[in-house]
């Protein structure tokens, strides 16, 4: 049975009547139209659909849209405000990335990681993304790229805080 | 344009793919929205072996939402049987359908589809349908398998012995174990493993009624191989038929196949009249998607009492899962062709058995057999010094051939093109410290730690390759094309997904035709823009890619003069092309930059008698050998004596890929491959139990590497150019993923050997090294 949601999604209202089993990530997808949230293994394990939800960072395929109703929700299409953000600059800058597939969960992982601690060391960052898989990069260019970003005061707490 | 710039080529520039990437704007398979689209769903066989009795579909047909839902017997005949292009002599092969017919033969084996208006529907669809499965005894374990008494994964084919094939070379094996004063064997397991990619498969399939074209997109390393194969699969005309690879999200191997789901989703499109979309769960992709390595042998050395290595010799049993897939078969084969490593062995034999278990089939998951040689040479490496007491470092060396003997000739049969194994291996000592790291071992084990320092010397095959040596052509195809308005597209036949060839093919054509890097687009994955390419695999993109657009631009070059030259009514022999701009020193001080020069190619007012107009070039590059990377590779690990966790105290790595385009990308290959040989020593196995039931179906349950795994690395590098492409150029793909397993898994060993422990199979998990040392404990 349908039933309405309604959100905030990277700052505009969205309200659709969907199945309350329709997860976080593909409501975004399917209905917001938003698919630079990528879903990797639907288990919450790959950290692929990290999405910002009232700030924090969740993994939007371990979340029903309609558990979403009321909130704000910040995605990889949503950050940097027409610019690219200091954490996706470091992704770019240090090769953080290969295939692409995991990267918007890495950032915004990254994002909600430098709000809590902004200066986080080396080892801080990778405890920060355990719960974010990447096949390609092997890590410590992401690393490096989180790292920049922390360096360059990579947490603007208006994209964090939002909502 | 005129001043002297900074060459593109060597600089570790930021990636030109980046920025849609980073911003979430890539499209991958399933980020396509195509108007009437229906998804399709997959049930698969919950048994590793059965016979299908009865399948029943009503339920499933009748949900709201359910466009159709097929069996085996719906489809099977019209989508053709799925190809395996090895070329081994008398190879025993089942019938590969897309769908199970009466029998199924592994967990995650296709049975039926059902095609609905919505994905969620779709699943509800293939949980309707109703499967009487008659279980059937399983073949679980490759080495049981070859017995007399094992059960058949394949009744019909009447032995689970796929084929046997021997790699022989140089002297007689024979005489080698007779002139040998001792026989060093060792017993090795190469486990099995899922590659993983985080963007499991996808597929989206559309067919044109009136122009009768069809285009597929599909998550695929190898679109122009799919072009190839798939319409004497599906009844479609090559020049009818689109292949388009969008952003790929990883592939590892795992996505250079023919899969089931690629001519049943284009098969669903036409019969349909809608276009379909199929998109892989994780637990699909764990259970049907090719695994990779998976061999056991035993291995013997014929050695003289002064470390001498007379011979190698060994039988291995591959598990090749129960079908075959594009290459499933040629996988031990190339083990067997650099089974010597870096070393001048004088004879070789490596029986292979290929063996059918009930079990997803093995394939090229990254490296692709050579990392089960690297492997087990570099461990008997450390068995051989060990057991004679020589230095491991000293017995390397003792084998290396010298850099005046390239091109060498293995006793394997192949020609190693280019080599200086020495340089690595003293760069990497002198990176590591070395003797400072073995005092500090010494010291940490007299303090009662467990510290380790392993190493490993390699060589490996990349470049696929000449065609000669390959299943369906090794040559590589690119164009080059300048713009009326200057500006310059490049079309290249490989297939990247994530190893950066937009940036570093730009890097190339930037330089040599002299223009701004801004300039350049680099187009791949589409058969209807690149329609010849032999795709990105095996270390090949830059080397036998970049060659040919290399060629495209010298004939554009060429070419070029010639307009010049008419230009400034001169012959070409007196025009200078230099950072873009064209001149004629002595006879007149006119410049021509590329715009005025295109706008006269295609205005095509004033061309020299015979010149074509345009200035765009085609070139097939077919390379003559394949190239030989190589390197050094020195980790030092600690054992935690309580809890058996092995912890990466320092990883030094010198590899050896020739000239580098991009070295952040080249430091990015290396160190995502060292990742997953990580991930292979210390945490990968992809686990069936005995009624061959997948027990790491998902990422809960297969370990992947975590951030928090990795090692700082400090990585160096020696040049040795390869002769077989003009950029001398090797290739870096898989370099990281071979030369890293054998030194994690000696260092690992080093560090236990206090304690008497002379072996441990990979996974070497904490629990398996606690065992270990609580057994040698238990033995003292």
């Amino acid at each position: 049975m349908p039933i309405p949601v309604r959100l905030r999604v990277n700052d505009a209202d969205r309200e659709h009547v969907i199945e309350p089993r329709v997860l976080l990530v593909h409501y975004l997808r399917d209905h917001c139209g938003l698919t630079g949230t990528h879903v990797g293994c639907e288990t919450g394990i790959c950290g692929a659909c990290t999405v910002l939800v009232d700030g924090r960072a969740v993994k939007s395929c371990t979340m029903f849209a309609v558990q979403a109703d009321g909130a704000s929700v910040t995605t990889i299409e949503g950050v940097g405000n027409g610019h690219l953000h200091p954490v996706q600059q470091g992704f770019w800058d240090c090769h953080g990335l290969q295939c692409g597939y995991c990267t918007p969960g890495m950032i915004m992982a990254s994002i909600h990681l430098l709000a809590q601690n902004p200066s986080p060391t080396r080892a801080e960052i990778a405890e920060g993304l355990r719960g974010n898989l990447c096949r390609c990069t092997g890590y410590s260019h992401i690393i490096d790229a989180v790292a920049q970003a922390a360096r360059s005061g990579g947490a603007p707490a208006k994209e964090v805080a939002r909502g | 344009m005129a001043d002297a710039v900074t060459p593109y080529v060597g600089r570790a520039m930021k990636r030109i793919e980046d920025p849609r990437l980073i911003k979430g704007l890539g499209t991958y398979v399933d980020d396509l929205r195509l108007p009437g689209l229906v998804h399709a769903a997959i049930l698969r066989s919950p048994h590793a072996h059965a016979r299908i009795r009865k399948i029943d579909v009503s339920a499933a047909r009748a949900l709201a939402g359910v466009v159709a839902v097929f069996t085996g017997a719906d489809v099977n005949d019209a989508c053709g049987l799925i190809p395996c292009a090895a070329a081994i002599p008398d190879l025993k092969a089942p019938k590969h359908t897309v769908l199970a017919g009466d029998r199924v033969y592994y967990v995650g084996h296709p049975v039926a589809v059902a095609v609905a208006s919505d994905p969620y529907v779709a699943r509800d669809a293939i949980e309707a349908i109703d499967v009487d499965y008659d279980p059937l005894p399983v073949v679980a374990d490759a080495e049981a398998a070859v017995k007399p008494e094992s059960p058949l994964t394949h009744p019909d084919l009447g032995s689970n012995v796929a084929y046997t094939h021997t790699v022989a070379g140089g002297s007689s094996i024979d005489e080698a174990f007779r002139s040998a004063d001792r026989v060093i064997k060792h017993r090795l397991v190469h486990q099995r493993l899922t590659p993983m990619p985080i963007e499991p498969r996808g597929v989206v399939a559309s067919f044109h009624q009136g122009e009768g074209a069809l285009t597929i997109w599909t998550s695929t390393q190898v679109p122009h191989l799919l072009r190839t194969l798939l319409p004497g699969m599906i009844n479609v005309p090559e020049n009818k038929l689109r292949i388009v690879a969008p952003e790929v999200g990883g592939g590892f191997g795992a996505k250079l196949n023919v899969y089931a789901e690629e001519a049943l989703v284009a098969h669903l499109a036409m019969r349909l009249q809608r276009p379909v979309k199929w998109i892989e769960s994780r637990r699909d992709n764990a259970a049907a998607t090719i695994h990779g390595r998976d061999q056991v042998g035993e291995y013997e050395l014929a050695v003289r009492n002064d470390g001498t290595i007379l011979g190698i010799r060994t039988r291995t049993i591959a598990d090749l899962g129960s079908y075959l897939q594009l290459l499933t078969p040629a996988i031990p084969t190339l083990t067997g062709l650099v089974l010597t490593g870096c070393y001048r062995i004088p004879a070789v034999k490596m029986d292979i058995v290929g063996v059918y278990t009930n079990k997803m089939a093995t394939d090229a998951y990254r490296g692709a057999g050579r990392p089960e040689a690297t492997y087990l040479i570099e461990r008997l490496m450390d068995v051989v010094a060990n057991e004679l007491g020589i230095d491991r470092l000293e017995i390397r060396l003792k084998h290396f051939p010298q850099p005046a003997e390239f091109p060498f000739a293995t006793s394997c049969g192949l020609t190693y093109d280019s080599g200086n194994y020495q340089g690595a291996l003293a760069k990497a000592k002198q990176l590591a410290n070395w003797d400072q790291l073995v005092k500090d071992r010494d010291a940490a084990r007299a303090a009662g730690r467990l510290s380790g320092i392993g190493v490993s010397t390699y060589v490996e095959i990349c470049a696929m390759g000449p065609s000669k040596a390959m299943p369906a052509g090794g040559w590589e195809w690119g164009s080059v094309r300048m713009e009326i308005s200057g500006k310059v597209t490049v079309v290249t036949g490989v297939s990247p997904h994530g190893q950066g060839q937009e940036t570093t093919f730009a890097q190339i054509v930037a330089d040599r035709i002299g223009v701004p890097i801004e300039d350049v687009v680099v187009l791949h994955g589409d058969t209807n823009v690149a329609p010849y390419g032999r795709d990105t695999y095996g270390s090949r993109g830059t080397a036998v890619g970049g060659t040919a657009i290399v060629m495209s631009i010298d004939k554009i070059l060429a070419k070029a003069k010639t307009l010049a030259a008419h230009l400034f009514e001169t012959t070409s022999d007196h025009v200078v092309f230099e950072n873009g701009v064209f001149t004629a020193p002595g006879v007149t001080n006119r410049e021509i930059g590329w715009g005025e020069l295109a706008g006269e190619a295609y205005v095509a007012k004033n061309l020299p008698a015979g010149l074509e107009p345009g200035l765009e070039a085609s070139s097939f590059f077919e390379p003559q050998n394949f190239t030989f990377p190589f390197g050094t590779h020195i980790v030092a690990v600690d054992v935690d004596r309580d809890t058996g966790r092995v912890k990466i105290t320092k990883y030094v790595a010198v590899d050896d890929c020739g000239p580098q385009i991009n070295p952040l990308i080249v430091e990015g290959q290396l160190q995502g491959g060292i990742a997953h040989s990580l991930g292979q020593v210390l945490f990968e196995k992809t686990v069936y139990d005995e009624n061959g039931q997948l027990l790491t179906g998902e990422f809960m349950d297969y370990a992947l590497p975590r951030a928090t795994d990795i090692p700082e690395y400090i990585f160096g590098h020696t040049v040795t150019p390869t002769p077989v492409n003009p950029l001398g150029i090797k290739g870096v793909g898989e370099a990281g993923t071979i030369g890293a397993t054998p030194a994690i898994a000696n260092a690992v060993l080093d560090a236990l050997a206090p304690l008497g422990v002379t072996h441990l199979d990979l996974p070497m998990t904490p629990e398996r090294v606690w065992q270990a040392m609580k057994t040698a404990a238990a033995t003292v």
